[in-house]
This record gives structure tokens, sequence and C-alpha cells, in this order.
């Protein structure tokens, strides 16, 4: 039964709802870091239970080999290629590639640096080979081989 | 002056929560939330290119080579000593190498090794003398060189907890920075990569 006034429910107040959306807002600023670059390559990450989380996001660059994404496979087929920064390239130009990073950083974080290989868990070792080679004669010997924590087996 | 009886105006914040909601969908899209995580090495420093290679001498009780093929088997023994074995025997196979309860002659020799601890006191603490040399084919698969890499860690990983646990009374990862430091120098994570083999087929 309704009553029969001039007037139904008062409208519910949206004044806080600025103050609710500030607040998911805030918790995505402080949890999330920028997408930094385009991925053109697809991979799937091996998983394993020992992995450590790579502190100081800064102090990494990352080199993603895979499969040109699905777009890409057009133009670059299907065999593994190796991705640094926003490009194809292959295993000479890490040389480059180390020493423009290590340009970004300051002195005294150049120790620290770490590689974080992105690799397709389908990938043969000896493109990864051919890279952890590169990375020596570049002297960026911290690397971490990125890897999905599972549960263990 | 006179006195304004009225309240001041408020200003309209109907909009805001528009406002906010736009900078949300801004940060959903421009940032990723996962954090990344692997398993940490370093690689040894290349040697200089006019110098001789030489092989580094290592005595035979004090290797370990575990050896990937190319379907993602696994050989694991020592020198003349190699077995195939499933995955998950590995573990144990590596911590008896790095640990040799026994002393056991044809497993590594430990030596005394000094470690100064934050207080100011010396432990000495008989470092295993192992190495763990890590081989693959140019055809094994990421995945199974990662599984296997991992295993390693994870047997490293529980010699320290099972040392962290008889001096500092705490696992590992619970210890303080420099604990941690000193039990990370008892047992190093001595893995050997070398560079994979080519097999003709």
């Amino acid at each position: 039964m309704k009553k029969k006034g001039g007037k139904g429910l008062p409208p519910i107040s949206t004044a806080s709802l600025p103050d609710v959306i500030f607040m998911i807002l805030f918790f995505f600023m402080v949890s999330t870091t920028m997408r930094d670059q385009e991925l053109l390559v697809r991979y799937k990450l091996p998983e394993a239970t020992e992995v450590q989380k790579l502190e100081k996001k800064s102090l990494v660059s990352y080199i993603h080999i895979g499969q040109p994404s699905m777009t890409m496979q057009a133009k670059f087929g299907t065999a593994p290629r190796i991705q640094l920064n926003d490009s194809y390239k292959t295993a000479k130009d890490i040389l480059d590639f180390v020493a423009a990073e290590r340009d970004k950083l300051s002195e005294n974080d150049r120790v620290s640096m770490t590689i974080c290989l992105k690799a397709d868990q389908a990938t043969k070792m000896g493109i990864v080979t051919d890279v952890k080679q590169e990375l020596r004669r570049a002297n960026a010997l911290k690397i971490s081989y990125a890897a999905s924590k599972s549960l263990g087996y | 002056m006179a006195v304004d009886k009225r309240k001041v105006q408020e200003i309209n914040a109907g909009s805001m929560a528009d406002i906010a909601f736009l900078l949300l969908i801004f940060f959903l899209v421009a940032t990723t939330m996962n954090v990344d995580t692997g398993l940490v090495r370093v690689l040894p420093p290349m040697p200089p290119e006019n110098q001789q290679q030489e092989d580094i001498k290592v005595k035979e009780r004090n290797l370990l080579l575990v050896l990937i093929s190319g379907s993602g088997n696994i050989m694991v023994g020592q020198p003349g000593k190699q077995e195939v074995i499933d995955l998950h025997q590995l573990k144990d196979k590596v911590k008896e190498f790095i640990l040799n309860p026994m002393d056991d002659a044809d497993l590594p020799e430990k030596a005394d090794k000094e470690i100064e601890l934050a207080d100011g006191s010396k432990w000495v603490y008989p470092e295993s003398q192992g190495v763990v040399s890590l081989q693959t084919t140019r055809d094994t698969g990421y995945q199974s060189y990662i599984m296997v890499q991992n295993e390693l860690t994870r047997a490293f990983n529980e010699v320290r907890d099972e040392v962290a646990v008889k001096k500092f009374g705490a696992v590992y990862s619970e210890l303080p920075e420099d604990q941690r430091g000193a039990v990370s120098k008892a047992v190093p994570q001595k893995i050997s990569e070398a560079e994979p083999r080519n097999i003709k087929k």
C-alpha cells in the first residue's frame, strides 16, 4: 500500500559518491604501476615456486622473447623474436640497449641494474642463451628469469 | 555593513563524481597491476677476449653435473656417475650434494669459512666447495630449464633454511638483513651455467 503523498521517497544523497570514487582512485594509483611499453610479442611465462619479487622497478629493464603477437604475425611470421623497447631487435642490439638503459640510471644505481628476461615457456634455450651471452658481454650480470608464482606441482 | 543573512551559495559538487570517475578510468587503463616475479641469478662476467680461456679445475667430487636434454630429460650426477632422474628427485639429490651430511669422500669437501656477524663475533661454518653445473642443449625448452632452475633454487633455499634455524633459530626469510647475509655467505648459490652444447643430429 502506498501512501498518497505529494512526494515519494527522498532522493538518496550522492554527496559522498565523489569521496568513494576518490578512495578507489587512490587505491589504484598506489597499487599499480604505469604501463610503459606495448608488447609486440606474446608469451606465457613459465611457472616456478621459488620466485622472488623484483624490487625497485626503476632499476629493471625488460627483454621480451616470444612469438610476434597476432597482429604482427602476418608481417613477421611466427619465429620467436626479441623485443627491446618498442621494436623487434636481434641479440646483437642488446649491447646498445643495455648501454642506453644504464645511461638512464644514476651512477649509484648502475651496479644494481637488473635485466628481467620475459621469455615464453615454449622458447628454445638457444635464443635465451644468445641473449645471456650478449648480456655477459654488456656486463649486465644481474638478471631475473621472469616466472609466475605457482603453488607447486 | 549589512550582514547577509543568507548562507553562502554552495558550490555544486554534482559533477565531482564524474571527474573522479574519469581519473579512475584513466588510471585503470594506463597502469598495470602485476608484480614482476622471477628467479634471480647473477651471470659470470665475460672473460677478456684476448685472454686464453683456461678451464677452471674443479675436483670431480666437487662437481655435480645437471644436463637437460632437448626433450626435457634430466641427467644428474657427479662426473662419470650420471643417471637419468625425475624432476622430483632432483632437489633431494642437490641437497645431499650441498650438505654432504655424512662427510662422504665422494661428495664435496668442505672448507671452514669465517663469517663476521653484526655483533662482531665470528662464525665458522664448513662451507661446501661443491658447484652445480647446469648444461642445456640449444633445443631445450625454456619451461624445463626454469623448472630445473627452480628445483636448484629450492634445494639451496632449504639448505639455507636449515642452517638459519640451526644458527639463528628462525627460517631464512624471517631473519633480519644482516643475518640473512651471513647465511647466504655460508651457503652461496653456486650454480654454474655452461654454454649449451651443440649436439649435431
